[in-house]
C-alpha cells in the first residue's frame, strides 16, 4: 500500500469514527429548532454556528457524514454484487447470456440516470419516514449503478476464463462451480475491489446532487446534498457553511486516493 | 433649398426626447424568461404581462397605489344599473406610436376580437358572463358602447388587461398606446423598448411623459447573476425579491430595497378531502373533521414562521384574502393563533387521545400524515420543517416529502395521492369573482375536493351559493358583504390552513428617481411614466 493510500484510509477512517461518535459527543441533537438562535455565528455551544431555522451545524455536518459513510460503501457493495453477478454470468457462460446481459448493460448505461432516480424517487409512498427514503435513494443508485462495474467485471471474466490455469483447472476436470469459486473469483478481488472503492464516490456525489435539489432525505434528517444548499445565496455565505463542501472533498478525494490499484493476475 | 434642410433638421431635433450630446436614458432590469407573445390579447404569463404594461394603452387602470379605477384613454364611463352594459368616452387627439389616430372603431375593434371565441384570449374569459357574443356599438368617433349578455362582476376593472389595438394601422399589433413600444428584440437576450413618441400623457408642468428614453429587458433566468449585476449597478431595479435577498441588499446597498408591505402572496396548506382519493378511511376522517383540520392550524407558530423564515418580512395569514386587497379584505379575520394547549382540547374533544406523547385517533390509528410540497423551493421546505417541529408538539407525527413539480401537480390535480400539501397562492386579480374557479364546490381548483357534483358539506353550499350571489350583484357594498361571509367561512372551517402573508419586497437603484414600489404587479415600475435616473457620477458605470 502506497503512503497516500495508507493516508487516504486513515483520514476516513478519523472521519467516520468521530461521525459515530457524533450521537454522544455532539451538544444537541440534529433535527431540534433553537428558534431564538437561527443563522447563530460558531459559539462554544454550537462549534460551526446554527443554520437558518437555529439548527446547530456541527451536528448536522456529522449526522449526514455517518449516513453517507455507512449508505453509500453499503450501496456500492451491493452494485459490485450485482455487476459481479451479471457480469461474471455474461463473461463465463457467452453466448445469449453474454448478448442479453450487455444489452441490459448498455441499456442502462444510455439512460438520463438522474432523471430516472427524479421518477423512480416521485413513485415512492409519500409516508415513506425521511431514513426510509434515504435507503430507498441508495438502493436505487445501487439498482442503476451495477451497469458501469459489470462490464469492467465481464471483460476480467472473459480474459480469465481463457487464461492458462484455469484451461488447466478445466482439462483436469473441474466443474464451472468450482472453478468460479476457487479460481476466478478469488483472481478478480483486485477488480472487485477497485470497483467497490470507485463507486462509493460516484454515489456520494449523486446523493448530494439529488440532495441539493431538495430531493434526498426528507425533513429533518441532513444529508451532504441538503447541507450544501446553505452555500445557494452568494451575499450570505458564511465560512462555516462551507464545512459540508470541505468533508465530501475530502471524503470523495480520500476514496479516490485509497482505492487498490492493482489488477488482474492471470 | 438650404433654409428647408435647415428647418427639417431642426423639426427633427425638436422632435427627438434625446438631446443632442447626450446618451439616452435607460432604465434596465431583467425579464425571468422569454415573453411568450407580444400579442397583448393572448398574454398568459408575468413576462409578456411586463411588456403588455409597459406598452400597451388601457381605457381604465387600476392604480396600483389606491386600487382604485383612474381613467386613461377613456376620460369616463357608465356602467348599466344591471352590469352588463358600458359606454366608454374616449379621450380626443390621441394616436399609436406610428401615428394612427385612436377612435371608437379601435376600441370595437379590439373587444370584438378579444371576444372571439377563435382568438383564445385568456383575458376574455372573464368577460364570458354567457353565451351570446357582445354588442358593441360605436356611436361617435368617441363614444363606444359595449353590452354582454347577462352582468359582469367588476366589469371595470377588467378593463386593465385589455389594451386597445389599431383597428387601422398596418403595423397591427406593434402599434401601442403605451407608454413604450418594442425597438428591437433579441430572442433569448433582451427586449429594448423605446419611448413612444406620439403617448398621450404629459406631467403637471405639461412635460411629455414617460421621462426615461428606453427600457432595456434582459432575458435572464438566474437570479444570482441578476443579483450580481444589481449590486454593480448594471441594473435599476429588481421587481422581486426574497426577504434573504432583501436583508443581504440592505446590508450591502444601503437604500437599494423597499418593503411595501403585505402582498397578495400567501402560503397554505390544505388536507386532501377527495372520497375516492386512494387514501386509508381513518385518514380521509380526520382531513373531514373541523376539528382536526382547526387543531393543526392552532398548533403552528405563524408567527415563529414570518421571523424565522422571511425575517418579518412576512405577517400570520388571517384568510383567503390579503389585507393587501385593500377594499375586499375581511378585517375582522384575525389570524388562528398559536395555541397548542386549545389544539389539544379540539382534537380530545374529537376523539382523539394523548399518550407517551404521541396523538392516536378513537380507533387507535397513530395520527401521522405526510405533507408534500415542491423541491427546490427553499422557504417552503424551511415552512415544512418547521410545522413538523410544531406538530410533533401535539403529538402528530408530519412526514414532509419534496417533489418535482410535474409530480406533485399530477398528484394533487389527477391522482389525488396525498395526504396534506404545502403552496403558495398568489391573488393576481382582486376582484373575488377571480377565485371562483377556487371556491365553487363544482370547481377544478376547489383544491381539497375538487369537481363536486354536490357540495359535500352545508358550509361549501353555503360558499356556492355566495359566490354565485356575489357574481350576479353589482353594487360592491353588497358583493363585498357576501365576500366577507365566504372569507369568514373559510377561516371557521379551514379548508386550507394559511401560514402567512409574504411582504412585497422589491429593490431599486438608488439612481432611479421618483420609486415607490406597490404590492400590486407590478409593483416596482408600476408608475413608468413618472420614473427617472439621476445623472450617473462621473468615473462609474
Amino acid at each position: 500500500m502506497k503512503r497516500s493510500q495508507l493516508v487516504a484510509a486513515l483520514i476516513l477512517a478519523a472521519l467516520f469514527v468521530w461521525a459515530m461518535a457524533s450521537g454522544m459527543s455532539s451538544a444537541s441533537p440534529q433535527s431540534r429548532q433553537f428558534r431564538e438562535l437561527p443563522d447563530a455565528r460558531p459559539s462554544r455551544q454550537f462549534p460551526l454556528g446554527t443554520d437558518d431555522l437555529g439548527r446547530d451545524r456541527l451536528s448536522r455536518v456529522l449526522y449526514a457524514t455517518r449516513v453517507s459513510l455507512l449508505l453509500a460503501p453499503a450501496a456500492a457493495l451491493m452494485a459490485t454484487l450485482l455487476a459481479a453477478v451479471i457480469g461474471g454470468i455474461a463473461g463465463y457462460f457467452g453466448g445469449w447470456w453474454d448478448k442479453c446481459a450487455v444489452a441490459v448493460i448498455d441499456l442502462l448505461l444510455s439512460l438520463p440516470w438522474f432523471f430516472l432516480l427524479l421518477a423512480a424517487r416521485a413513485l415512492l409512498p409519500l409516508n415513506a419516514p425521511p431514513l426510509a427514503s434515504l435507503l430507498v435513494t441508495y438502493g436505487l443508485l445501487s439498482m442503476l449503478g451495477w451497469a458501469g462495474p459489470a462490464r469492467v467485471i465481464r471483460a476480467g471474466v472473459r480474459r480469465l476464463r481463457e487464461s492458462e490455469f484455469a484451461l488447466r483447472a478445466r482439462a483436469e476436470g473441474c466443474g464451472s462451480l468450482r472453478l468460479l469459486s476457487r479460481h476466478l473469483i478469488p483472481n478478480l478481488k483486485p477488480v472487485l475491489l477497485a470497483q467497490i472503492w470507485t463507486t462509493i464516490p460516484v454515489f456520494i456525489l449523486s446523493e448530494a446532487n439529488l440532495g441539493l435539489l431538495g430531493l434526498s432525505a426528507g425533513e429533518p434528517y441532513p444529508t451532504w446534498g441538503g447541507l450544501l444548499r446553505d452555500l445557494q445565496n452568494p451575499l450570505s455565505i458564511r465560512p462555516e457553511a462551507f464545512a459540508p463542501l470541505a468533508v465530501i472533498v475530502i471524503a470523495v478525494a480520500c476514496f479516490n486516493l485509497a482505492t487498490p490499484r492493482g489488477g488482474l493476475t492471470t | 433649398m438650404k433654409f428647408r434642410i435647415l428647418s427639417a433638421v431642426t423639426l427633427a431635433l425638436a422632435l427627438c426626447p434625446i438631446k443632442a450630446g447626450q446618451p439616452p436614458s435607460e432604465l434596465r432590469f431583467c425579464l425571468r424568461a422569454e415573453p411568450k407573445t407580444f400579442d397583448p390579447l393572448m398574454v398568459e404569463d408575468g413576462n409578456s404581462e411586463t411588456i403588455r404594461y409597459l406598452t400597451g394603452g388601457v381605457l381604465i387602470r387600476i392604480d396600483r397605489r389606491t386600487q382604485k379605477l383612474s381613467p386613461e384613454l377613456a376620460t369616463s364611463w357608465e356602467l348599466d344599473r344591471k352590469g352588463d352594459r358600458i359606454v366608454f368616452h374616449l379621450r380626443p387627439n390621441v394616436k399609436f406610436s406610428d401615428g394612427t389616430p385612436f377612435t371608437a372603431d379601435d376600441v370595437a375593434f379590439t373587444m370584438k376580437r378579444l371576444m372571439d371565441p377563435a382568438t383564445h384570449s385568456p383575458a376574455a374569459d372573464p368577460f364570458r358572463s354567457s353565451d351570446a357574443p357582445p354588442r358593441i356599438a360605436v356611436s361617435s368617433p368617441l363614444t363606444v358602447s359595449i353590452a354582454f349578455g347577462a352582468p359582469v362582476a367588476g366589469m371595470e376593472r377588467l378593463f386593465d388587461q385589455v389594451a386597445i389595438l389599431s383597428a387601422r394601422s398596418p403595423r397591427k399589433t406593434a402599434a401601442v398606446l403605451g407608454p413604450y413600444m418594442v425597438a428591437e428584440y433579441k430572442p433569448g437576450s433582451e427586449i429594448l423598448l423605446s419611448r413612444n413618441p406620439n403617448y398621450w400623457k404629459v406631467d403637471s408642468k405639461g412635460a411629455r411623459l414617460p421621462y426615461i428614453d428606453q427600457v432595456r429587458l434582459d432575458i435572464q433566468q438566474n437570479r444570482d447573476i441578476e443579483l450580481v449585476r444589481f449590486r454593480r449597478g448594471e441594473l435599476d431595479l429588481i421587481n422581486a425579491v426574497d426577504a434573504d435577498t432583501f436583508d443581504d441588499l440592505a446590508r450591502q446597498v444601503p437604500h437599494s430595497v423597499v418593503d411595501a408591505g403585505a402582498s397578495l402572496e400567501s402560503e397554505m396548506m390544505w388536507f386532501n378531502q377527495v372520497p375516492n382519493a386512494p387514501l386509508p378511511a381513518y385518514k380521509l376522517a380526520w382531513f373531514k373533521s373541523t376539528a382536526f383540520r382547526r387543531a393543526v392550524s392552532e398548533a403552528i407558530n405563524r408567527a415563529d414562521i414570518c421571523r424565522i423564515v422571511y425575517r418579518g418580512h412576512a405577517r400570520p395569514a388571517e384568510g383567503p384574502v390579503s389585507p393587501a386587497n385593500q377594499f375586499w379584505f375581511n378585517a375582522s379575520l384575525k389570524p388562528h393563533p398559536f395555541d397548542p394547549a386549545s389544539a389539544r382540547r379540539r382534537l380530545e374533544s374529537d376523539g382523539f387521545q394523548f399518550r407517551g406523547g404521541r396523538l392516536f385517533d378513537r380507533d387507535g390509528h397513530q395520527v401521522e400524515f405526510s405533507l408534500v410540497t415542491n423541491a427546490g423551493n427553499h422557504n417552503r421546505e424551511r415552512i415544512a420543517a418547521m410545522l413538523q417541529q410544531d406538530l410533533q408538539d401535539v403529538g402528530v407525527r408530519l412526514n414532509v416529502v419534496t417533489l418535482d413539480f410535474p409530480s406533485l401537480i399530477e398528484r394533487i390535480t389527477k391522482t389525488f395521492n396525498y395526504e396534506a400539501c404545502l403552496l403558495g397562492l398568489t391573488n393576481v386579480d382582486l376582484d373575488p369573482s377571480a377565485q371562483m374557479n377556487v371556491w365553487l364546490s363544482s370547481a377544478a381548483d376547489h383544491q381539497w375536493n375538487p369537481n363536486q357534483k354536490q357540495p359535500a358539506t352545508a358550509w361549501e353550499a353555503e360558499i356556492d351559493k355566495l359566490m354565485r350571489a356575489q357574481a350576479a350583484e353589482t353594487d360592491n357594498t353588497v358583493r363585498k358583504r357576501y365576500f366577507d361571509r365566504v372569507q369568514q367561512i373559510a377561516s371557521e372551517q379551514a379548508p386550507f390552513l394559511y401560514l402567512v402573508t409574504k411582504n412585497s419586497l422589491t429593490a431599486i437603484s438608488p439612481n432611479l428617481q421618483n420609486a415607490s414600489p406597490v404590492v400590486l404587479t407590478p409593483q416596482a415600475f408600476w408608475n413608468i411614466e413618472f420614473l427617472r435616473k439621476a445623472p450617473a457620477p462621473e468615473g462609474t458605470r
